[in-house]
């Protein structure tokens, strides 16, 4: 009932305008590091650049994961369907993340190597991913009931979760008995290079975390929208 | 009723009810004997091709006839709610799983085992030197093939879409075991003497982290 | 008061429920506090509360979508509540988690048996899950007083709607249960069947078995009824008591219906 959701309806507006200013400015800041300021690499150019968003997508769709994961677990722990709205929300950004990985990759491969794609270890790993998490959205529009949606995608997020680290060792371990070209950096990074990623990455955490909690909050208002219209159809009759 | 009494009671009702039919049996073996025909037009099936693609060919066709074949194991339940009757009784909720999950098991490696020859044939490939660990190499990618196909069904049975939703939450998680499985055959065909001991701890890993999960998990599909 | 038997059977063929504790006092009691069920958005049971006293035979009474099979699938442990608690207790002990399921016989609207197995398969195979310490003879012996024994080999997919029940029934008391539920188990009976029925939980009722029951409309089965409580919305809204008289509740159900049936 509406007086129920109320409790577990987080307050406050959804978009806190401080916290938005300072995912902004963290991302102008690196975006500037680089494009601008970043050393250009040796033998790639310009194109390298992609690097550090592509780079940063992938470790940040990661954790987006193992949210996914805690989530789920926390759900079948305790009941509370405030940790489905977690895992749905995690899992969608998640896969925006990998998008942005999964497109950046060829973009950076095509100038530099000729080829759209080259079934790299990193790459195929998280095309993988990509369509394993897909998997666990589509699973979410076909169970209606709220509960029973938020169970079964509970366990399938904690068996995707877990069998993360598998494909990863799998797949590397199947490129090193069949090598490829590697579309990454190559050699080591330089320092400036390094600074630069972090940067971009503490961006892109910031990026994640902001859409994380926006999503989550409409999830919220979704259930408390199906209570009052519940309420409003009983009161009519 | 301890654990292991229950599951090998479940076990054999499984396998009374198949192998009364024997339906899904006949079915499913035709079907992987289809795919496998169907694949050897895609390429020139001469002795060095084959080796190099046989195997793989033959774990996808497990792996889709596995991930269509294990549909029935929840549904049959839901014809008279007999999954109810299960969970009225005194038995670890686990047990039903685990029973399933043996039964899908020992039917997927039947399936397998009546394919091997067969296959070895149409592709010219000797498989006779290196039985003993190709069976075990089977056995190891069919446990994980069950327990996570079983436990999906499980899923699967309480969505829309359930026959198009299996294979779709089935084969992605699988990959792993489709790389591993079909790499550790390749190595075997190329070498007799050489089971790829990494790739065989990998299965094990596989299979002990998704029965952990089962064991853990998996229940909570059962509840209402 | 008496403490629980084991679940072994030699009262002869005859007796359905071959408890050896005869008389009142053998069922379970069944205490309900505060239970509620949320499926979604749908509050399908609102705060019931209820004590049902040892070897009562209590009719569930109510339109369809009023909670009965909510309330009878949670007090099988089927589905837990949202919230609330449910105890049981056996004489005077309250009875732990694990001890409760073997005591309950449920026959719910769907029969629970295997089509492509044998009559006497499906008993003795619930017979093993039950912990019963010889299953074949006892589904034997199960299948006489419901009048099966021919048919033991027969796959219940031949098996008439009637027959179905009646198995069911036979698997119901398969572990000599204190505590019987039933889903309308008079639907889609016919008369004779309807009557062999109302004659079973005679028996069972005179055994001291407790008898939880929703029921529809007015039939055979309401002969033995002890206590008659009534659902709408998820809620009670009469109960008749332990000692009081059933039939004015399950007369104003049945009216109430009839209205309902009337302004459709």
């Amino acid at each position: 009932m509406a007086g129920e959701s109320q409790s577990q309806l987080p307050s406050g507006p959804a978009i806190s305008w401080p916290w938005v200013l300072v995912v902004f400015l963290l991302l102008a800041a690196a975006s500037y590091g680089a494009l601008i300021q970043a050393p250009e690499e040796a033998t790639m150019g310009l194109i390298q650049r992609i690097f550090y968003f592509h780079v940063s997508s992938a470790w940040t769709g990661f954790i987006s994961f193992i949210l996914v994961f805690i989530g789920s677990i926390a759900y079948l722990r305790t009941r509370a369907l405030k940790w489905d709205w977690l895992s749905v929300a995690s899992a969608e950004v998640g896969v925006a993340f990998f998008t942005v990985v999964l497109v950046t990759g060829p973009i950076w491969a095509k100038p530099v190597w000729g080829i759209w794609w080259t079934w790299d270890a990193r790459l195929t790993s998280s095309f993988l991913l990509w369509v394993l998490f897909v998997s666990y959205l589509i699973l979410r529009t076909l169970v209606d009931e709220p509960e029973r949606r938020a169970m079964v995608s509970a366990v399938f997020g904690i068996f995707a979760a877990l069998d993360i680290p598998l494909v990863y060792f799998s797949i590397w371990w199947f490129r090193t008995q069949h090598p490829q070209p590697v579309i990454g950096n190559g050699g080591s990074l330089d320092g400036r290079m390094w600074r630069v990623l972090m940067l971009c990455w503490a961006a892109t955490l910031g990026v994640m975390a902001l859409l994380i909690r926006i999503r989550y909050r409409l999830e919220a208002m979704r259930m408390e929208v199906d209570a009052l219209r519940l309420d409003a159809s009983r009161h009519a009759r | 009723m301890s654990l292991g009494r229950a599951t090998v009671t479940i076990l054999a009702k499984e396998l009374r009810t198949e192998f009364r039919s024997r339906e899904l049996l006949g079915t499913t073996v035709v079907f992987v004997l289809i795919v496998i025909v169907l694949f050897s037009f895609t390429f020139n099936p001469t002795s060095s091709e084959s080796r190099r693609f046989g195997p793989g060919l033959l774990w996808l066709a497990f792996l889709f006839a596995g991930s269509l074949m294990l549909q029935p194991s929840f549904l049959r339940e839901q014809a008279n709610d007999t999954l109810a009757a299960l969970r009225l009784a005194p038995i670890d909720p686990f047990s039903i799983l685990a029973g399933k999950m043996a039964a899908n098991f020992l039917f997927l490696l039947l399936v397998e085992l009546i394919l091997l020859p067969v296959f070895a044939v149409l592709y010219n490939i000797a498989i006779f030197p290196i039985l003993a660990p190709l069976v075990l190499v089977l056995a190891l990618g069919t446990i994980g093939l069950a327990t996570t196909g079983t436990v999906f069904s499980a899923v699967a049975a309480q969505a829309r879409l359930r026959e198009l939703l299996l294979p779709l939450l089935l084969l992605p998680v699988l990959a792993p075991v489709l790389i591993a499985s079909t790499e550790a055959t390749v190595g075997l065909l190329r070498d007799p003497s050489e089971l790829s001991l990494v790739w065989l701890t990998f299965l094990v890993s596989f299979d002990v982290v998704f029965l952990t999960a089962a064991w853990l998990f998996g229940e909570y599909l059962l509840e209402e | 008061m008496a403490t629980p038997q084991s679940s072994s059977s030699n009262d002869g063929p005859q007796s359905l429920n071959s408890n050896p504790n005869h008389g009142r006092g053998s069922g379970l009691t069944i205490g309900y506090s505060g239970i509620e069920k949320r499926y979604g958005m749908r509050m399908a049971l609102r705060g019931v509360s209820l004590e049902i006293g040892a070897g009562e035979c209590v009719a569930l009474v109510g339109h369809n979508g009023c909670g009965k099979t909510t309330l009878l699938k949670i007090t099988a442990l089927l589905a837990r509540p949202s919230k609330g608690q449910l105890t049981f207790s056996a004489g005077t002990s309250a009875l732990a988690a694990d001890d409760i399921k073997r005591r309950i016989g449920m026959v719910a609207h769907n029969t629970l048996l295997y089509d492509e197995l044998t009559a006497e398969e499906n008993l003795v195979f619930f017979g093993k899950l039950f912990n019963l310490p010889d299953p074949a003879a006892r589904a034997r012996e199960a299948l006489e007083p419901v009048g099966l024994l021919r048919r033991s080999g027969d796959m219940v997919r031949t098996f008439s709607r009637g027959m179905r029940q009646r198995l069911a029934i036979a698997r119901a008391l398969l572990a000599s249960p204190q505590l019987l539920l039933f889903d309308e188990p008079a639907a889609g009976l016919d008369p004779e069947g309807q009557q062999w029925l109302g004659a079973t939980l005679a028996k069972l009722h005179a055994q001291g078995c407790t008898i939880v029951m929703s029921t529809h409309g007015r039939n055979e089965t309401q002969a033995s009824v002890t206590r008659a409580v009534r659902l709408e919305g998820g809620e009670i809204t009469h109960d008749s008591g332990p000692r009081g008289d059933p039939h004015s509740v399950l007369a104003l159900a049945a009216v109430r219906e009839t209205a309902e049936g009337d302004a459709r």
